[in-house]
């Protein structure tokens, strides 16, 4: 029997190297569900990242791939759509990689519009690197690096992407997989940029750090933590700080950069390259 | 190397239900969100199906499994 998993993934590289309970994995099967419902042509889609452990799904799915460099995952994928802007090209990027190092080139993308659909693996923690905290981390919570607690206020990355200029901004999580594979086909879809953060779980370094010892324990607590925005809207500050909310927080248009470069080129062209 | 697909099947004359035990790493996550209480560990904390009677096809362990190691289908001619 042959699943729909097993028509987009790179079978000799399985089981992958992720600890047992991983969200990434999680959130690769909805990627995959969520590109076989669109039906897309697996060679004109390129999947883009950088490095961390979430970073490694390009290296499971069968597309053309690039595993690029830490935080330099958005700047590759922006060459590769503006050299060809037919391709689908999907960024999945850990916390770290996309809010800290990658934090200016994320703000940059959103501003143009490019038309690139970015995928965050929000576990909260430098993963691959031993638990270090990142700009997504909560106050409060416990990294290696915040032996006694995160005095950092984390970023909300829907109203970061919002406020920057992307076109589709939403929100899912690891215990709720049917809803983050149906988020993402609709980011995947939209024209320009689209960004779907996934709240996942890395039990190792988060879990191990914050009273939870399993992976088990983890998707409890993401199921507790995330509300529908309906939820959110009723609660008070106080309650926020606990929570996160979930679902499509924007979808609006706008023209894409390719668009308008091409547009731009246009013009130059017919002005003989004299300005 | 490419592997061998080794996979457990279990099936009632409505359901089929698919273990990859080379991949499922035991976390556990299936047994303890299947709203029907269908799957129990065994000796090495893989999923086997014990109660398949009560699987409602609902599909979330399929989904939930990072490692792709459990699937569930209807059978041939007694699905919807
Ligand atoms: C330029 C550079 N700086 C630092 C590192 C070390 N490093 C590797 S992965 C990583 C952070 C990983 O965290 P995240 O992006 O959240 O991914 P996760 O492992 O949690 O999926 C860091 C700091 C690096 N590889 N390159
Ligand atoms: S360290 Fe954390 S993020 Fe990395 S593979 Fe293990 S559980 Fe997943
Ligand atoms: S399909 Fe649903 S009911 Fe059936 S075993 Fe999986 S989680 Fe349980
Ligand atoms: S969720 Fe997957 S990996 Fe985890 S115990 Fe179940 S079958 Fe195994
Ligand atoms: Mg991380």
């Amino acid at each position: 029997m042959k699943t729909v998993i097993d028509s987009y993934i790179r079978e000799e590289m399985f089981p992958h190297i992720w600890c047992p309970g991983c969200g990434n994995g999680i959130v690769l099967g909805a990627i995959i569900r969520a590109i076989d419902d669109l039906k897309w042509d697996k060679d004109k889609i390129v999947a883009v990242s950088g490095i961390g452990c979430s970073s490694r799904i390009t290296g499971y799915v069968d597309f053309c791939t690039m595993n690029t460099i830490h935080g330099r995952a958005l700047p590759f994928a922006t060459g590769i759509k503006m050299a060809n802007p037919d391709l689908k090209v999907i960024v999945v990027m850990g916390d770290g990689d996309c809010s800290a190092i990658g934090g200016n080139h994320f703000i940059h993308a959103a501003r143009r519009n490019i038309d690139l659909t970015a995928i965050i693996i929000n576990n909260m923690i430098y993963g691959m690197t031993g638990g270090q905290y990142s700009p997504l981390t909560p106050t409060g919570k416990f990294g290696s690096t915040a032996p006694y607690g995160n005095i950092d206020q984390s970023f909300d990355l829907v109203e970061l992407a919002t406020a920057a200029g992307a076109s589709y901004v939403a929100r899912g999580t690891v215990y709720n997989p049917r809803q983050s594979a149906s988020l993402i086909k609709k980011a995947l879809d939209k024209k320009g940029f689209s960004v779907v953060e996934i709240i996942s779980d890395c039990p190792v370094s988060y879990g191990k750090m914050n009273k939870m010892k399993s992976p088990v324990d983890m998707l409890k607590w993401i199921k507790d933590i995330a509300v529908s925005k309906k939820v959110w809207e009723g609660l008070s500050p106080d309650e926020k700080k606990e929570k996160y909310a979930v679902g499509e927080f924007l979808n609006k248009d706008r023209p894409d950069y390719t668009a308008r470069y091409k547009e731009i080129i246009k013009k130059a062209q017919e002005m003989g390259g004299n300005k | 190397m490419k592997q061998k697909k080794i996979l457990e099947v279990y099936q009632n004359n409505l359901v089929k239900i698919s273990v990859r035990r080379e991949w499922c790493k035991s976390c556990g996550i299936c047994i303890e969100f299947c709203p029907k209480d269908v799957l129990v560990p065994d000796d090495q904390g893989k999923p086997i199906p014990k109660n398949i009677d009560a699987c409602i096809k609902c599909g979330l362990c399929e989904l939930r499994c990072p490692d792709f190691a459990i699937t569930v289908e209807g059978v041939e001619g007694k699905d919807e």
